[in-house]
C-alpha cells in the first residue's frame, strides 16, 4: 500500500478528530487529499509529531490522531515513554512506516531491522494494531487509552503540490477549530 | 522570600496552567510544588525537545505553558525552537536554571554555561535575568504576557546565585 493510500483510508473513517500530522510528504499528501481546519500540518521540527499530539490530547478532550513516520518516531522515542507514562485517553498514535526517509530520497532506517511495535508494546502499551493491506479504525476509535496503530507502507511519495498555507495561518485556522 | 517558593507565586501568577520539567539540582522544590498543584499539568519529559513540542500541542489546546529546564538543555532544543516556535510563532516561557554561572562548582557545566546567552541570541529570543526573587516575582508574569502578545519564547534565566 503506497502511504497516500494508508493515509486516505485513515481519513475517511474519521470525523472531526484533530489531526497532527509529520513534517514532509506526509503533510503534503493529506492536504491534496482533504485539507480541513482540524489538520494541523508540520513543516519543521522532525520528530515532535508525537510529542505535539501528546500536549493536545492532554490540553483538551477531543480525540487527537497522530500521523508520525518511523524515521521521526526513532529521532524522539523517548516519547513512546512519556505517553504511555502519561496514559491519555485521546490519543491515537499512528506510524506510518517505510521503513526509510522517504523525504529525503528513501534512505534506510533502523526500522527495516527494530519492529517499531514491539517497541511500543515493550515500553507497555496495551492496544496495537498492525495494518498492511485494508485499515480498520471502527475498534480504534471505541477505546479511551493510548493507541499505537503500526500501517506498513512502502517507500516513495506522491506527486502531490507543496502546502500553500504560511504556518502562522495553520496554526490560527486549527486553534479555532480546537476552540468550537 | 524563599526562591522555589517564589517562582512558583509568579507561575501561578502568570496563570501558567501546563507544566513540562526535566530536573536540576536548583530546580527540584519547584517541580514538587508544581506537581502537586491541581490545577497545573505537569509533564516529566525524557528530554526538553519533547517538553517543548508538547508544550506547543497545549498550546493549541488552549493552556498557558511553561518549561522548567537547565540550561543544558537549551542546548538539546535549538532546532525545535527555531522550526516549531519561530515558524509558527507560539509562546513559552522558559525556566532556566543557568548553570556554570558564577559559583559553579561542575567545571563541565562552564562551557554551555557560557554558550546560554549566545545560543538565545541567535534564536532572538528575549529573556530575562532576575538576580532576587522580588525582581522574578515582578518579571515573570509580564514575562508571559510578552510571550502570549508576542507569539514567541520567553526565557527566564536564574544563575546559581539566584538559588
Amino acid at each position: 500500500m503506497e502511504r497516500i493510500e494508508a493515509i486516505q483510508q485513515i481519513t475517511e473513517q474519521l470525523n472531526d478528530e484533530l489531526i497532527i500530522c509529520n513534517i514532509g510528504f506526509p503533510s503534503r499528501e493529506l492536504y491534496a487529499i482533504k485539507d480541513s481546519p482540524n489538520n494541523f500540518y508540520m513543516l519543521g521540527s522532525m520528530g515532535m509529531a508525537s510529542s505535539i499530539g501528546l500536549g493536545l490530547a492532554l490540553a483538551q478532550e477531543r480525540k487527537v490522531v497522530v500521523l508520525d513516520g518511523d524515521g521521526s518516531l526513532l529521532m524522539n522515542m523517548g516519547s513512546l515513554v512519556t505517553i504511555f507514562n502519561q496514559n491519555p485517553v485521546n490519543l491515537i498514535l499512528v506510524v506510518l512506516d517505510n521503513e526509510c526517509y522517504g523525504s529525503t530520497g528513501s534512505q534506510c532506517s533502523y526500522a527495516s531491522t527494530v519492529n517499531l511495535s514491539r517497541v511500543a508494546e515493550a515500553v507497555g502499551f496495551k492496544n496495537l494494531f498492525l495494518f498492511q493491506n485494508e485499515i480498520d479504525f471502527s475498534e480504534i476509535l471505541d477505546i479511551n487509552e493510548p493507541i499505537f496503530v503500526h500501517v506498513k507502507v512502502e517507500e516513495g511519495n506522491a506527486n502531490v503540490p507543496v502546502i500553500d498555507m504560511e504556518p502562522e495561518d495553520i496554526k490560527i485556522r486549527f486553534m479555532d477549530d480546537v476552540k468550537g | 522570600m524563599d526562591s522555589s517558593q517564589t517562582i512558583y507565586q509568579a507561575l501561578k501568577n502568570a496563570g501558567i496552567n501546563f507544566v513540562v520539567s526535566l530536573p536540576c539540582v536548583n530546580l527540584g522544590k519547584l517541580m514538587e510544588m508544581v506537581d502537586c498543584d491541581r490545577d497545573i499539568i505537569h509533564v516529566p519529559v525524557t528530554r526538553e525537545e519533547e517538553g517543548f513540542g508538547i508544550c506547543a500541542g497545549a498550546y493549541l489546546g488552549g493552556k498557558k505553558t511553561t518549561i522548567l529546564m537547565q540550561n543544558s538543555g537549551l542546548g538539546n532544543s535549538v532546532n525545535v525552537l527555531a522550526s516549531l516556535y519561530k515558524l509558527y510563532q507560539l509562546p513559552i516561557l522558559m525556566i532556566i536554571s543557568h548553570r556554570g554561572t558564577e559559583g559553579e562548582f561542575m567545571n563541565a557545566q562552564v562551557p554551555m554555561g557560557k554558550a546560554t546567552t549566545g545560543v538565545l541570541d541567535a534564536l532572538e529570543i528575549a529573556y530575562f535575568n532576575p538576580k532576587t526573587p522580588e525582581n522574578a516575582l515582578k518579571i515573570i508574569p509580564e514575562a508571559w504576557t510578552l510571550a502570549e502578545m508576542g507569539n514567541a519564547p520567553v526565557g527566564i534565566l536564574l544563575e546559581i546565585s539566584f538559588w
